[in-house]
């Protein structure tokens, strides 16, 4: 499923005008990445969490060439799915 | 503080123009259609944002680190979040 699916089945099941629908799905994955983007966590019971994990950066190689390169620090999102969502998830 | 689906509710209250309630109906419909999503196995893409992957694991021998024990884990479904490199850049502020 993606975004605009969601859009149109979100705006089916609540009754709500595609824009609305549109508006809301908008905001709530806006408000997320806001979030992630200020380095805070994000906690949505039932689905999981976002926080922001810093990787160190180290001397690495281009394993095609063998040339040694600088790879650079990087901050990633890390999700840890809620129990809700795991336990719907996983086979029984 | 972290955020939660009370602040993403009052965000919606504000922004979208919808009542208390109905932002708040709003926001659980929208949660369960992806909790739904990914319960039927289907997986969620949101562009600019990133994927909810549900990857099939098989089982496999696993061992309690603390006990040393030996263990059979069964085969699992489970839901991976791949960010997508447009919020990866940003994140980075590249």
């Amino acid at each position: 499923m993606n975004k605009s699916q969601m859009i149109e089945a979100l705006a089916r099941e609540e009754k709500l005008p595609l824009k609305k629908a549109e508006e809301v799905v908008n905001t709530v994955f806006g408000e997320i990445e806001a979030a992630l983007i200020k380095g805070e966590r994000v906690e949505i019971r039932g689905l999981g969490s976002f926080k922001v994990k810093k990787y160190g950066g180290y001397q690495g190689r281009n394993p095609k060439t063998g040339e040694m390169i600088k790879v650079a620090s990087k901050k990633l999102p890390f999700f840890k799915v809620g129990k809700e969502l795991k336990e719907r998830v996983d086979l029984q | 503080m972290a955020l939660t689906k009370e602040k993403i509710i009052d965000t919606i209250y504000h922004q979208v123009g919808l009542s208390k309630s109905q932002s708040r109906s709003v926001a659980e419909g929208l949660l369960e259609l992806i909790k739904g999503t990914l319960e039927k196995g289907e997986n969620l893409l949101i562009s600019g944002f990133g994927k909810l992957v549900v990857k099939e694991k098989s089982a496999r021998r696993g061992r309690n680190p603390q006990t040393t024990e030996d263990l059979q884990l069964r085969a699992r479904r489970v839901v991976v979040f791949k960010t997508s490199g447009v919020l990866r850049d940003k994140i980075n502020r590249r």
